[in-house]
């Protein structure tokens, strides 16, 4: 009981010292405290009201599980986020990049195929994950296969969008100095069209995880992180599931963040990137 | 998007040709071991050795046999025709005629797809609901509470980027094993899936009146609720209409992930289902019940912007 | 030798309202190393008649050539340079980089390149201001870098389409006096499209007043001011007179109505 009640106490306190830290503006501390805070008080309410572990485990018990499985996670990541789900994104982002610039070039696809890839996007693609396992076997190549076409709509809908993004100003502009197509491509539209795709990029990097992710509960070895979840689920280990899903969301942030990375080097120039800098 | 039609149907009918081509050596295997069974003269001539030669070179060396290629029991690709047969047996058939069927039992058959596609739907729809409520009332409090804002909102972006979905199975046999139904298991896996994008999207969209827009207000002495009601809230709808859109669609996925730990009905049992037992038909025919499904949620939450902007006097 | 000639030329656009003629009967002559404005009201035709010449639209009848060839051809020769009415830099390319947009285009060499943008950035006045970034850049800095762009392959024509029109008024003069300079230390021949009359008759030798609902040319003034013009010339009587009778050439345009 006393468990329970610090976890009440340490909550109010935390909050109130966020109300004061927020007033004074501080930026990175306030979103870090209250993390934090919620972790604190999920131990000590597991712990005070004496949750059992085949429910909520406590965040000890998934930092222990964490490290001392961290072999068998490391498989896991390799599994299924560098094999699977990394290779099939790559696949199904030059796939779409490949169909955007067709679709550009050609208005009899941009009228045909777009309204159908709108259309695919807004769908529950992950579905397709029992044909491929089916089609490509238990390894990870059936994950990445659902990957590509997870990914290619998205990002082919983004793509799309950005080569269009360029005014008449500009397109005239690269008709006086008589410009090829090509040289209209890579001058203009390919870097106009940049803050549109690495849109895309972002959306496809966490669709790639959860199509990796998802269709290895359709089938998979005895390795990578949805068959780790499964396979915990079943034995009831319930702080090896939450260590398999800190290993998701570190490589979800981790990918997103690289990509936020490259945008900010490649989009430096664009609007939305300026404000940040002040 | 006019003049379009024409194109689409264009592309669609390359696609289903695609699809017909494709059939042939994706079954060619299968059909020719039916068919050497059955007394044909297959090239090469066993089982054995076929395996070590390409699909197409099987397809050129036995031309005369692959006429099941488009019709076979047993397919890895069933052919458009097949899928289309498969979603009319397992809807209109099973439930007029079927023993479980809805005319002779009074009741939705379990083996049909509308009874599947339904447990899908509602624990979409409840979790959609739930989700969406949820989501707009913690951008409200993030809008207004700077110290919310400045914890909750780092978390919910960081969210985003992260395959929440898999703490679905967990959610499923924890709320299982402590006696919830499933239906709102599921809804609890969907509510979280359109949490997180209806959250952003709003908080996106109570901030998008600008400075001249707020000032205005203040020249008025205008209360916080008659900036809430009479600025921010209309100037969010377009921002919360276009992330209801994405976390309908995410609460559809939560669903059919949902049903895949605990098989008791819905699209995802009939998915994991048709893949134990290869039943590629029933796999492909769940996938276009599903598609149609999110296609028409989609539809409707766009439907609903259009009359709500018209009401709200924009012009659509 | 005549730098641009059109022979009553007519351009019709179709819109669902009907035909609407941008342009009708437009006969016009430009001279080399001549600096001609054209003037006039919104709809008048004055942009369209510019983009003609450059080849950026096709005139549904009559005549036009630049430099004795089809527009489309001098454009592949590279006989123009056009200046837009916003600047249009590459926010994702310096002002340098953006200089030789055109240049790799046209397949110079990398020195080659480099020299030309350091010769073009000092024409314009903006000699170190090469591996800046164009939102980094004034707005009137901005319109001199597009300016230099359009120098930097050495066309004789600069067609110009209302460059200065987006500025205030004091850079708007200074651009004006820097351009003047800069006719006469290169010698092109410059089209100018502007709504200014002061603008119109300080720079030009040549005024061409056009009107809309067709849009045709009203006046052509030959200018009989010096070609060294100080700002205070606009104080002149010389001036204000060219400048009344371009006035009135407007206005004659919409008393016709």
């Amino acid at each position: 009981m006393t468990l329970v009640i610090a976890a009440l106490v340490i909550w109010a306190a935390a909050w109130a010292l966020n109300v004061r830290l927020a007033a004074r503006g501080q930026g990175l501390l306030v979103p870090l405290i209250f993390g934090l805070t919620i972790i604190v008080v999920w131990q000590l309410l597991v712990r005070g009201l004496g949750v059992d572990k085949v429910i909520l485990p406590a965040p000890t018990e998934v930092a222990v599980t964490f490290w001392e499985n961290l072999p068998i996670l490391w498989a896991d990541f390799v599994q299924t986020i560098l094999k699977g789900a990394l290779g099939g994104y790559i696949m199904g982002v030059i796939a779409a990049l490949v169909v955007a610039v067709l679709v550009d070039r050609y208005g009899f696809l941009q009228r045909g195929l777009m309204p159908i890839a709108n259309f695919m996007a807004a769908l529950p693609i992950v579905g397709v994950a029992p044909i491929m396992v089916m089609w490509f076997g238990f390894d990870w190549q059936s994950k990445a296969a659902v990957v590509v076409i997870m990914v290619f709509f998205p990002m082919l809908v983004n793509t799309v969008a950005g080569l269009a993004d360029t005014t008449a100003m500009q397109r005239d502009l690269m008709r006086t100095y008589g410009a090829s197509y090509l040289q209209t491509l890579f001058r203009l539209r390919l870097p106009a069209a940049l803050p549109f795709i690495f849109n895309g990029l972002k959306i496809a990097a966490t669709l790639s995880l959860v199509g990796a992710i998802v269709a290895e509960f359709f089938g998979s070895p005895t390795v990578g992180l949805g068959f780790r979840i499964n396979a915990s689920l079943g034995q009831l280990s319930l702080d090896m599931v939450w260590a398999v899903i800190v290993v998701a969301a570190l490589a979800g942030s981790l990918f997103y963040g690289l990509l936020t990375l490259a945008e900010r080097a490649l989009t430096f120039w664009h609007p939305s990137q300026r404000s940040q800098r002040h | 998007m006019k003049g379009s039609v024409g194109p689409v149907l264009a592309i669609l009918a390359v696609l289903v040709a695609v699809w017909y081509a494709a059939a042939v050596p994706m079954n060619v295997k299968e059909v020719l071991t039916q068919a050497e069974r059955d007394g044909a003269v297959i090239e090469p001539g066993s089982a054995a050795e076929r395996r070590d030669v390409g699909r197409w070179a099987l397809v050129f060396s036995n031309v005369e046999n692959l006429g099941a290629t488009w019709s076979s029991e047993r397919s890895r690709l069933p052919a458009p025709h097949q899928v289309v047969a498969e979603l009319w047996k397992s809807t209109w058939v099973e439930e007029t005629t079927g023993r479980r069927g809805i005319v002779r039992s009074g009741s939705l058959s379990n083996r049909s797809l509308v009874y599947h596609g339904g447990v899908t739907l509602g624990a979409t729809a409840l979790g959609f609901v739930i989700g969406a409520l949820a989501g707009v009332l913690l951008a409200v409090g993030i809008v207004y509470s700077r110290v919310m804002d400045m914890s909750v909102m780092p978390w919910a972006i960081i969210s985003q980027t992260i395959p929440i979905v898999a703490l679905a199975p967990m959610i499923i046999v924890v709320l299982y094993s402590i006696g919830l139904p499933g239906l709102f298991a599921k809804a609890v896996i969907s509510a979280y899936l359109s949490f997180f994008p209806v959250v952003v999207g709003m908080v996106k969209g109570l901030r998008a009146p600008d400075h001249m827009q707020l000032d205005l207000m203040r020249t008025y002495s205008a209360s916080k609720s008659d900036t809430f009601w009479k600025l921010r809230l209309p100037a969010s709808v377009p921002y919360l209409f276009a992330s209801l859109k994405i976390g309908i669609a995410a609460s559809l996925v939560g669903a059919i992930v949902g049903e895949l730990p605990v098989q008791r009905g819905g699209l995802g049992a009939r998915m994991l289902g048709g893949s134990y037992y290869g039943q590629t038909e029933q796999i492909w025919a769940a996938l276009f019940v599903a598609a149609l499904m999110a296609a028409f949620l989609v539809w409707f939450i766009g439907w609903l912007e259009r009359r709500t902007l018209r009401a709200m006097g924009v012009q659509a | 030798m005549k730098c641009v000639t059109a022979r009553s030329l007519d351009l019709t656009f179709q819109t669902n309202d009907g035909p609407v003629h941008a342009l009708k009967d437009v006969n016009l002559e430009i001279g080399k190393g001549e600096f001609v404005s054209f003037i006039g009201p919104s709809g008048c035709g004055k942009t369209t008649f510019l983009r003609c010449i450059a080849g950026l639209e096709q005139p549904t009848g009559g005549e036009i050539s630049v430099n004795g060839m089809t527009p489309d051809a001098a454009r592949k020769a590279r006989a123009y340079g056009y200046v837009f009415q916003a600047a249009g830099l590459y926010p994702w390319r310096t002002i340098g980089g953006n200089i030789k947009l055109p240049l790799e285009i046209m397949g110079f060499s990398k020195a080659e390149q480099n020299a030309r943008v350091t010769r073009v950035l000092e024409l314009v006045d903006l000699a170190g201001f090469e591996k800046k970034f164009p939102w980094q850049l004034s707005g009137g800095m901005q319109q001199r870098a597009s300016i230099a762009r359009a120098l930097a392959f050495d066309a004789d024509i600069l067609l110009m389409d209302e460059p200065f029109g987006a500025l205030d008024e004091i850079v708007r003069d200074h651009l004006n006096e820097q351009l003047l300079a800069l006719w006469a230390r290169t010698e092109k021949t410059i089209g100018f499209v502007t709504h200014s009359i002061p603008e119109a008759v300080y720079l030009s030798t040549k005024i061409v007043v056009m009107s809309p609902r067709p849009g045709r040319i009203t006046d052509v003034i030959d200018s009989p001011l010096p070609k060294e013009r100080p700002l205070d010339i606009r104080d002149s009587p010389e001036f204000i007179e060219i400048a009344h009778r371009v006035r009135d050439g407007l206005r004659a345009g919409h008393i016709d109505e």
